[in-house]
């Protein structure tokens, strides 16, 4: 059963993201000021939504953790927060290139890319912890407190634009920004459409933290006897 | 008040242990005084540069400094399983943890302290003109410092590798206190007082501080209890 949501998540996920990629390049006119690269905007927001919604039940999951001592809850923090650095990786990567045919640089140190870097070095330094910790009822209690920190810079990514001047643009798709409902509808949908991808991506994730736990359960056994 | 003199015994214990051995805060002294070495060959240790770059470079020296005090608070206690009897203490992890704190704090500002006029000698700069408003500003960024290095450094005590992973994982959640601590340390030693310009990063400061002891008081239990 679970085996099928997976695949049926997964056809759901890539069919919606053909449909989008035909209508982003085949539909959608070129942006008035900034011409064909404004195109990547249709990855580059929903990848950062979708980074920021795992990194939330990330948190989630390992506050749960730490109150319930469910393996199942540990499991969930690890695939959520994998599956968003992924994310979070392609958001800083898209802003790049961005950044390289718009401002002509690569990179600038403001606080909306430093803040997101941040994170990923944060996120990246949790799966890190988990590494080098052998015993798992230890690992997950101690990357569990680890990771309800690193959230915390999640609101700060979140606010920077509004809190200091960036040279980050200012939202478009809400707060203030005007933009061509056709636009806004591929970009709602290839949120969709990112957002299935993660969860299954999740779920396979979360598949083999299971069949890892009962593999080490097996070997503890295999020793024991 | 019972948690004040439960805190107060551990921070007395935890400094009467480091003035007898001197461990931690010696190297710390040491390994400040090397970096301040190191950076006059980084750039030209003129007057003009290094103004400009001053609260940078001191939050450096200190946050580093700082890292070899916070690792050893912990990785002292495990020879002997002195952590252990001290979490079968009949006192609560809080105070535990905040005594241990504030003993680190009172370490890692005297190290602070130390390094300030050493660095004012060497690279020629006058530093005490905002003095007490650069006190401020370093005790609040040590606080900082202190708390996260010393939940993290409870976090890992266990863990192979400790050495390593505290400076990975202390470092980017610290560096919003680094950067408001940074930019006013600048401020303070060219001479220029607090004011509406920069008080947006004392907020900064203050908030981070106040974040993050709560934070670090609210899983302190779930860290060293577990």
């Amino acid at each position: 059963m679970r085996e099928k949501i997976i695949y049926g998540l997964g056809v759901i996920a890539a069919v919606l993201l053909a449909r989008n990629l035909y209508s982003i390049f085949m539909q959608l006119p070129d942006e008035a000021s900034q011409g064909m690269i404004y195109r990547i905007i249709f990855f580059h927001v929903p990848a950062a939504i979708t980074a920021m919604l795992c990194s939330a039940v990330a948190c989630v999951e390992s506050a749960m953790f730490l109150i319930t001592r469910n393996f199942k809850h540990d499991a969930i923090a690890l695939s959520t927060t994998e599956v968003g650095l992924a994310f979070l990786a392609a958001n800083l990567v898209t802003g790049s290139i961005w950044g390289r045919i718009i401002w002509g640089i690569w990179w600038t140190w403001d606080a909306r890319l430093t803040s997101a870097l941040i994170c990923w070095v944060l996120y990246a330094g949790y799966l890190m912890l988990r590494r080098a910790i052998e015993e798992p009822a230890e690992r997950a209690r101690i990357s569990a407190v680890f990771n309800i920190f690193a959230f915390t810079d999640v609101p700060i990514v979140f606010f920077s634009i509004k809190w200091w001047r960036t040279q980050h643009p200012q939202p478009v798709f809400w707060g203030g920004g005007s933009i061509d409902p056709d636009m806004f509808r591929t970009a709602a949908l290839n949120l969709l459409a990112l957002c299935l991808l993660a969860t299954v991506l999740v779920l396979i994730r979360l598949r083999q933290e299971e069949v890892q736990r009962e593999i080490d359960t097996m070997r503890r056994y295999a020793h024991a006897i | 008040m019972e948690f004040i003199r439960q805190m107060l015994v551990i921070t007395g214990k935890d400094l009467r242990a480091e003035l007898r051995t001197k461990e931690a805060i010696n190297a710390s002294l040491a390994f400040a005084l090397v970096i301040l070495l190191l950076f006059s060959f980084a750039f030209d240790p003129s007057e003009e540069t290094t103004r400009e770059i001053s609260g940078g470079l001191l939050w450096i020296v200190f946050a580093f400094a700082g890292t070899l005090v916070l690792n050893r608070s912990f990785a002292r206690e495990v020879p002997n399983d002195c952590l252990d009897g001290l979490v079968a203490a009949p006192i609560s992890a809080a105070a535990l943890f905040m005594g241990k704190a504030l003993a680190n704090f009172a370490l890692v500002l005297a190290v602070e302290l130390v390094s300030l006029p050493v660095f004012g000698i060497f690279y020629n700069v006058q530093w005490t003109r905002q003095f007490w408003a650069l006190l401020l500003v370093l005790a609040l960024g040590t606080w900082g410092l202190t708390v996260i290095g010393m939940i993290f450094s409870a976090l890992t005590v266990n863990i192979r590798l400790r050495e390593l992973m505290l400076p990975l994982l202390v470092y980017p959640v610290m560096i919003p206190a680094l950067m408001g601590a940074m930019r006013l340390s600048t401020d303070l030693v060219a001479g220029k007082p607090l004011s509406s310009e920069n008080d947006v990063w004392l907020r900064l400061l203050v908030a981070f501080d106040a974040v993050f002891s709560a934070l670090s008081l609210v899983l302190v239990d779930t860290v060293l209890v577990g």
